[in-house]
């Protein structure tokens, strides 16, 4: 053996070196500007909707699938939850709509997938623009906002969860929500039945098949899930605009792919960490506010991040091909 | 004075890091002459040919080709040098013509543009030399059978006009005629005065068309010799280092009760019927060529292929035709595609190992992972597979290794009936008999085995009774004793009973 450390020790680490890599890099270019506890808290809250997301990609690149459509099942999940508060079922009801909702998205995905043996790339790329359309729909080309009295006030609550604010409060809820749904997939990805079912599907679907493992079913579950995680990302994304917009998180898709892939997992299936994952969309965040308090423009953000996945993947490629031989 | 030979190599060393692959290695091959290089997987064959065809550099050692030096620096410069390879593993191109593949990396061309007519004579000639009207310069590769697109790369080294041919496993994907086919064309290379060096594992092969031999063992030449004197016995003993008493063990086994009964089964992709009953405590065997629907039966039987009519029975119930089903109703198969199929060689050794025992159980459940790696390590242990560890990824296994693993796996899902689809392709005479002995003990313990081999020998050493299928058709069992490797290969070829 030439490496001292295991390779999936190596694995789970490199995305977390990178944020430390971004952070001292823009440490030593701007020592003025160092990240301070409460830039650390505006970061994690910036990471909760492409993160929470994300953790339900990562089962879905790990199967050797995509989901494309997760952007508008955002947005979608989002004006549902609107509705709710708007129509007084309180925020339990709300979340409950909107995580509903994800979830019969993600179903449908699913049996798109496995009912027509469609691609996953293009069962998604057809539904991302369905559901966009359904959210366009039911909030009439625009925003839904609560705007009675007691829908003002669930809102409220909503968007105390979800933001920063309350004093003596170290990190919004959201944020070890999202901590707890990241633990608890990653957890069920190495200790389930569905777990080892999702890497061995996307590893060899062959083999699984052999191994009689059922793979329709798995597969509309594997979509359901992140389908549920995109609803719960809808709601988190409601209370952080206290509106359901229907045009909101317009190409998050992308985001959310890119968190997953820097994570470590591959486009092609069969290998992926949710730990990772949580890392690469913390990653893009820690950029994203490094580049502002810097006083880059946007542009040069875009231009960096693509770079990063570039990065990632090549490194991970360099990495296998070493320990191949 | 006489001629050096074609092809030299002398003291080739190489190692992978602490892995020695080569030492001292050497090989000689004279013009007209058919040379077997044979021995068990990871013994160093393909690490010679590797360093012969460019892929790999030697340590230490030369090549010369016709006396002078030779040390290609990549595999261009080898083809260039007049090395052509024929692959285990096709190496063609579906979507180009023959024409088109022949040429690949070497198309003739002036100012850029593509002339395959300069080269027309040489590939018709090449094509001529196969001997198969279908193969023609405008065919898609496609169209083509497995059969036929090996034939395919065969021709693509005769384009090059190579002195010198290296055959890497041809056969494993062809059937019984192909081969002779294949062999036709290796005499008439022999004769054409060009040095053949034939990788195989298949010793009966190796006696037929080979001149001489040369056996590697751990990187070393353990032995060569002329084939004509040479035994099975001496030459598998040189491969394994040590006597092979028995190559087909046999523990005494009782025929039981019928487990299995397939009545008139018929499948969409090929089967078009077959009859059969197994039995607890037997082996069945089916000989046949390839693709005859050897195949087709054991992946009907499964559920893996899609049924037309006909009905499966296990223990005297009707079987619903599914994968998951069939492990609940203690059935196993190991597929006859262990890269493709059998196995996901990307994950490890622990996962392939245990991934069916899960397959019914409700997604939520938690995996025992602690218990699942004393059960692993105890296959290890039980199988003697050759690993680091159950983290191992499958993929770096050896052929034989992986063929454990598979076996293992069925043994842990503790089915009562196994269906094998080629148990032994592609591993090494060791491990050979490693399945065989399992093969016996399995049925030895009361369970069922059904058994598909290209291998008349094999069938007729370890079944109790042989069925031979025929174009879809599967022919009547007998018991093993009254069949011969002649009778087999008739009905196999005919269809009809042989008397």
């Amino acid at each position: 053996m030439k490496f001292t450390i295991p390779r999936h020790w190596f694995a789970t680490l490199a995305p977390f070196l990178g944020v430390l890599a971004v952070v001292l890099v823009f440490w030593i270019l701007y020592p003025g500007q160092p990240m301070t506890l409460k830039t650390w808290q505006i970061v994690a809250t910036h990471t909760v909707v492409v993160g929470l997301a994300a953790v339900g990609m990562t089962w879905v690149i790990i199967s050797a699938g995509i989901d494309l459509s997760v952007g508008s099942v955002i947005a979608l999940s989002g004006v549902s939850a609107a509705l709710a508060v708007d129509a007084g079922w309180g925020a339990i009801g709300a979340i409950t709509v909107a995580l509903a909702t994800g979830a019969v998205c993600g179903v449908y995905n699913g049996i798109l997938i496995v009912g027509l043996r469609l691609p996953p790339f293009i069962a998604t790329l057809g539904t991302m623009g369905f559901f966009r359309g359904v959210a366009l729909w039911v909030a009439n080309n625009g925003s839904v906002r609560p705007e009675d009295a007691q829908g003002i006030s669930t809102t409220d609550g909503i968007a105390n969860w979800v933001k920063n604010g309350s004093e003596g409060q170290w990190l919004p809820p959201a944020v070890w929500l999202l901590l707890i749904i990241t633990i608890l997939g990653a957890l069920a990805l190495r200790w389930t039945v569905l777990g080892r079912h999702t890497v061995a599907i996307g590893s060899n679907e062959l083999t699984a098949r052999l191994c009689g493992v059922q793979i329709k079913r798995t597969k509309i579950v594997i979509y359901a899930i992140a389908g549920l995680l995109a609803g719960l990302a809808g709601v988190m994304l409601f209370g952080r605009l206290t509106v359901g917009d229907s045009t909101a998180a317009v190409g998050i898709e992308l985001k959310v792919i890119a968190a997953v892939v820097i994570g470590g997992a591959s486009l092609s299936g069969g290998q992926g960490s949710i730990s990772g994952t949580l890392a690469g969309a913390l990653l893009m965040a820690v950029l994203s506010n490094r580049c502002t308090a810097a006083g880059w423009p946007d542009f040069v953000e875009h231009m960096i991040v693509g770079h990063i996945i570039i990065l990632a993947v090549a490194i991970d490629q360099w990495r296998i091909r070493r320990t191949n031989h | 004075m006489t001629q050096p030979p074609l092809l030299e190599m002398t003291a080739v060393d190489k190692a992978f890091g602490a892995t020695v692959a080569l030492s001292g290695a050497h090989l000689r091959v004279e013009a007209g002459e058919v040379r077997a290089l044979i021995g068990e997987n990871g013994a160093g064959k393909s690490t010679l040919m590797r360093i012969l065809s460019g892929v790999e550099t030697p340590d230490s050692g030369t090549i010369r080709i016709s006396g002078e030096l030779f040390s290609p620096a990549n595999p261009q410069q080898a083809r260039d040098g007049g090395i052509a390879m024929v692959h285990q593993e096709l190496a063609v191109v579906e979507d180009l013509t023959v024409e088109e593949n022949l040429l690949l990396g070497a198309e003739p061309s002036s100012a850029g543009l593509y002339l395959p007519s300069r080269m027309r004579d040489r590939v018709l000639s090449s094509l001529t030399l196969l001997g198969r009207s279908e193969i023609q310069p405008s065919t898609p590769v496609s169209q083509l059978s497995v059969a036929a697109r090996q034939l395919v790369e065969i021709a693509r080294a005769l384009v090059h006009d190579a002195p010198v041919i290296v055959f890497d496993e041809p056969t494993s994907s062809l059937g019984a005629q192909d081969i002779e086919h294949l062999f036709e064309v290796i005499g008439r290379l022999r004769d054409d005065g060009r040095a053949v060096v034939y990788i195989s594992h298949f010793l009966e092969e190796v006696q037929r068309i080979a001149d001489r031999w040369t056996v590697l063992r751990d990187g070393e030449v353990v032995g060569e010799g002329w084939i004509s004197s040479t035994t099975t016995e001496q030459l598998v003993s040189h491969m394994i280092g040590r006597q092979l008493d028995e190559m087909y063990p046999r523990i005494p086994h009782q025929r039981g009760d019928a487990l299995i009964e397939v009545s008139d089964l018929k499948t969409r992709t090929g089967l078009q019927h077959a009859n059969l009953t197994l039995h607890r405590g037997e082996v069945l065997g089916i000989a046949g060529l390839i693709g005859s629907g050897r195949s087709e039966l054991l992946r009907g039987i499964y559920g893996l292929d899609p049924i037309d009519s006909g009905s499966v029975q296990v223990a005297g119930r009707s079987h619903r035709l599914d994968p998951t089903r069939s492990i609940e109703s203690g059935i196993g198969l190991a597929s006859e595609d262990r890269k493709e199929e059998g196995l996901a060689t990307d994950l490890s050794l622990a996962t392939n190992l245990t991934l069916g025992s899960s397959s019914a159980r409700p997604f939520f459940s938690l995996l025992g992972l602690k218990k699942e790696r004393s059960q692993v390590e105890w296959w290890i242990d039980r199988f003697s597979i050759r690993t680091r560890g159950p983290d191992q990824p499958v993929r770096t296994l050896s052929g034989g290794n992986q063929q454990k693993v598979v076996l293992a796996r069925l043994m842990h899902l503790d089915v009562d009936a196994v269906l094998l689809d080629e148990p032994t392709r592609g591993i090494d005479v060791g491990s050979k008999t490693e399945v065989f002995r399992w093969i016996s003990e399995m049925s030895a313990a009361g369970k069922a085995v059904l058994v598909v081999s290209s291998s008349m020998q094999e069938l007729l050493g370890i079944c109790d009774r042989i069925q031979v299928m025929h174009r879809g058709v599967l022919g009547e069992p007998r018991e093993v004793e009254k069949w011969d490797e002649h009778s087999l290969m008739v009905c196999a070829v005919g269809g009809e009973e042989a008397a």
